[in-house]
């Protein structure tokens, strides 16, 4: 088994005939991800192919066809900033299980109003935005599904599962993972914008209940209070083993670090109490990014 | 995005939120002659003279001047013109005041804090209000929290009646003012949204003896994300508050932030790039700078990004730390080369490369003939960045 993504998984994806939409759909389908549409509007009816490969796919006009034409079941958001909160919405009205929004740029007040749609019983569960995506590893039959811009080649498939607000930093833990032979069953970037779909509580509660998952790394960084809010819930609620690293322990308060929502203010989001809480909870923090992989390795004995 | 006050007030004006009348001025002559009509059109010898930078504490800084008649406002514009202001907001070098706002002085009643910000718990716009204004709120918060009213706005039916009721009631103002109050909250809140702020924050707001309810101080920070829907922005934004590094990198699509050490960095990804810095440091080391080159970046991007870093003589090291997954490490190797034969590189490089065409990318630098420290880890170059940038 694995988290939100499998082999059944059909998806769409939103943007397709833009320059991200293209590259990155041919790079998913080159994994193995079951692409079964696009949708651009105003483009309904051409033909896409892979521009790197094998495969090709029909775009719609609106979700709502692409879906009801092809029994797609995700969808994956490259859309610009102007127009991703309507995107996004359009997946939830379709009522497609998920959206994973890669977009980066996306205004608070859009997101304000998307948060608000998915919290009054939306049925989709939305991923992101401004992150690089979901991955369930491929397993020996060449079987995998990636959905997003990670580069699937340096996954392996397995039982941790990984959690992240950072890409890159997923990345890095990934890479680790695999060269200790630790292979992953879903790794998940929640992005790191201060208004999401997803929490790490939400990813966490699905690797609770997925018997593939022995054990998981959970990536965080400065701002907000989400790492601590995951910490209490781990505490009381979470049986397996986690590693955990928080990125930003040098950052300057009131400097917003790349990343919207990664900025210390008022005292409060900063790595010190992150790393406290975490570890108040159980959680092995590594001390350098570079041991995210050894610190998993050593819980699991 | 940081604006000045005097443009944040114009903005409120536009919404229908009362401000005292003010003149902005770019030198002391404007800002007296500013004084003497607000003084002939409001019959009131009282002014106050506002230094504009882009940083709260300017009062106890001595940024802003209470004086009464056109000699004192002369001498106050000419006193605080000019003048590097240091505030809790500003770090220590502080800022020189380039621009004035000249304000007619009112008669006041007392002082109120209020303030729209995003709350990312709630997933809502809340809103502060406080009977202890003018002071630092975050002391007011500490001391006295229970004078510290919030609701929190439902994006989708905006500010209703009964939160603005709730907070007037717990400012205990009077009936004349709160129906001031509750005016002023719509409208901010109107305005909040629509201009896509993080901040708005009134510091005071005051209640005068007629019982006007009028923003006396206005901050207003934008959410940088909308600035494709606000063409306006580039009119507002003063080049002269930002670094001058800060400004080329965001024009080469970097996001570029100064720091107080010697070891540059280049990295790719915000994640990556903070946890680099703080390999650094765990290392011995400090970091010059958090850079990200971003998801797509270019061989011209890469040598900007080199020129930027190289800017600061404090540089003794740079490290180069790159996890390909968009971007490919070939081509990260190539701007790398180019940046070094172009900028004369006199100072130790270290260059990790990580995930796509990682092979390619280190053949590339290994072929240079560069000296370049090549790592496998971010903690192995981390390492050998301090041990080299010690050496140098």
């Amino acid at each position: 088994m694995s988290i939100l993504v499998n082999n059944d998984t059909k998806l769409i994806v939103q943007g397709l005939t833009g320059s991200a939409g293209t590259f990155h759909a041919g790079q998913c389908m080159n994994y193995g991800t079951n692409i079964v549409a696009g949708v651009t509007p105003g483009r309904g009816g051409e033909t896409w192919n892979n521009p790197d490969g094998e495969g090709s796919c029909t775009v719609y006009n609106t979700v709502r066809e692409a879906k009801e034409a092809t029994g797609a079941n995700a969808s994956v958001i490259f859309v610009p900033p102007p127009f991703a909160a309507d995107a996004i919405l359009e997946a939830v009205d379709a009522e497609l299980d998920l959206a994973v929004v890669i977009t980066e740029g996306i205004p608070v007040m859009d997101m304000l109003k998307v948060r608000r749609v998915l919290d009054s019983g939306a049925k989709t569960r939305v991923i992101g935005p401004n992150c690089p995506g979901v991955i369930t590893p491929k397993d020996e039959s060449g079987k995998g599904c990636k959905i997003g811009i990670m580069p699937g080649h340096i996954h392996l498939k397995g039982n941790i599962g990984v959690v992240s607000k950072s890409g890159t930093l997923t990345y890095e833990a990934v890479g680790q993972l695999t060269a200790l032979g630790i292979g992953q069953s879903t790794a998940v970037g929640i992005g790191g914008d201060p208004i999401n779909g997803t929490s790490f509580i939400d990813v966490l509660e699905l690797f609770q209940t997925d018997d593939d998952t022995h054990g998981v790394i959970l990536i965080g960084e400065i701002g907000g209070n989400a790492e601590e809010q995951a910490a209490a819930w781990i505490k009381e609620n979470f049986t397996k083993p986690v590693a955990g690293f928080i990125a930003g322990v040098t950052a300057p308060p009131g400097k917003r670090m790349g990343h919207a929502g990664a900025i210390i203010s008022g005292g409060s989001g900063t790595a010190a109490a992150k790393i406290e809480a975490l570890e108040a909870a159980g959680v092995k923090v590594a001390p350098t990014p570079s041991d995210m992989g050894t610190t998993m390795k050593s819980l699991l004995g | 995005m940081n604006i000045h006050e005097y443009q944040a007030k114009e903005i409120f004006r536009r919404y229908g939120i009362p401000t005292p009348k003010g003149v902005a001025a770019m030198n002391v002559d404007d800002a007296v002659k500013g004084a003497e009509s607000l003084i002939a059109e409001t019959g009131n010898e009282v002014v106050v003279v506002k230094a504009q930078i882009h940083a709260g504490g300017r009062g106890k800084a001595g940024g802003v001047k209470v004086v009464k008649g056109v000699d004192a406002a002369r001498e106050a514009a000419n006193d605080i013109f000019g003048k590097v202001l240091v505030t809790h907001q500003t770090g220590p070098e502080g800022k020189k005041v380039q621009r004035l706002y000249v304000e007619q002085g009112l008669a006041i009643q007392n002082e109120l804090y209020l303030a729209l910000t995003v709350d990312r718990e709630k997933r809502a716009i809340a809103i502060m209000a406080s009977s202890e204004g003018g002071v630092d709120i975050e002391e007011v918060a500490e001391a006295h929290p229970e004078k510290i009213h919030k609701v929190w706005v439902d994006i989708a039916t905006g500010l209703m009646p009964y939160q603005a009721r709730q907070l007037a009631f717990g400012l205990g103002l009077s009936k004349q003012a709160q129906r001031g109050f509750g005016k002023l909250l719509g409208n901010l809140t109107r305005l909040f949204i629509a201009e896509d702020c993080s901040i708005a924050e009134i510091n005071p707001l005051v209640v005068t003896e007629d019982q006007s309810v009028i923003a006396l101080d206005a901050k207003v920070n934008f959410d940088g994300n909308g600035s494709f829907r606000h063409k306006e922005w580039a009119e507002l934004r003063d080049l002269s508050e930002e670094a001058e590094t800060e400004i080329e990198a965001s024009n080469a699509g970097l996001s570029f932030i100064q720091l107080d050490g010697n070891i540059g960095c280049l990295v790719n990804g915000a994640g990556l790039a903070m946890s680099t810095m703080d390999t650094i440091q765990h290392f011995g080391g400090q970091p010059a700078n958090f850079l990200d080159v971003g998801g797509g970046a270019t061989k011209e991007a890469v040598t900007t990004a080199f020129r930027i870093i190289l800017q600061s003589e404090s540089v003794k090291g740079i490290f180069v730390n790159i996890f390909g997954g968009i971007m490919k490490c070939d081509i990260i190797a190539e701007g790398v080369i180019a940046a070094t034969k172009e900028l004369g590189l006199k100072v130790p490089l270290v260059v990790r490369l990580a995930g796509t065409n990682v092979e390619l990318g280190k053949k590339l630098l290994a072929e240079s003939d560069l000296n370049i420290t090549p790592a496998d880890t971010m903690a192995e170059g981390a390492k050998k960045i301090v041990e080299l940038a010690g050496a140098a």
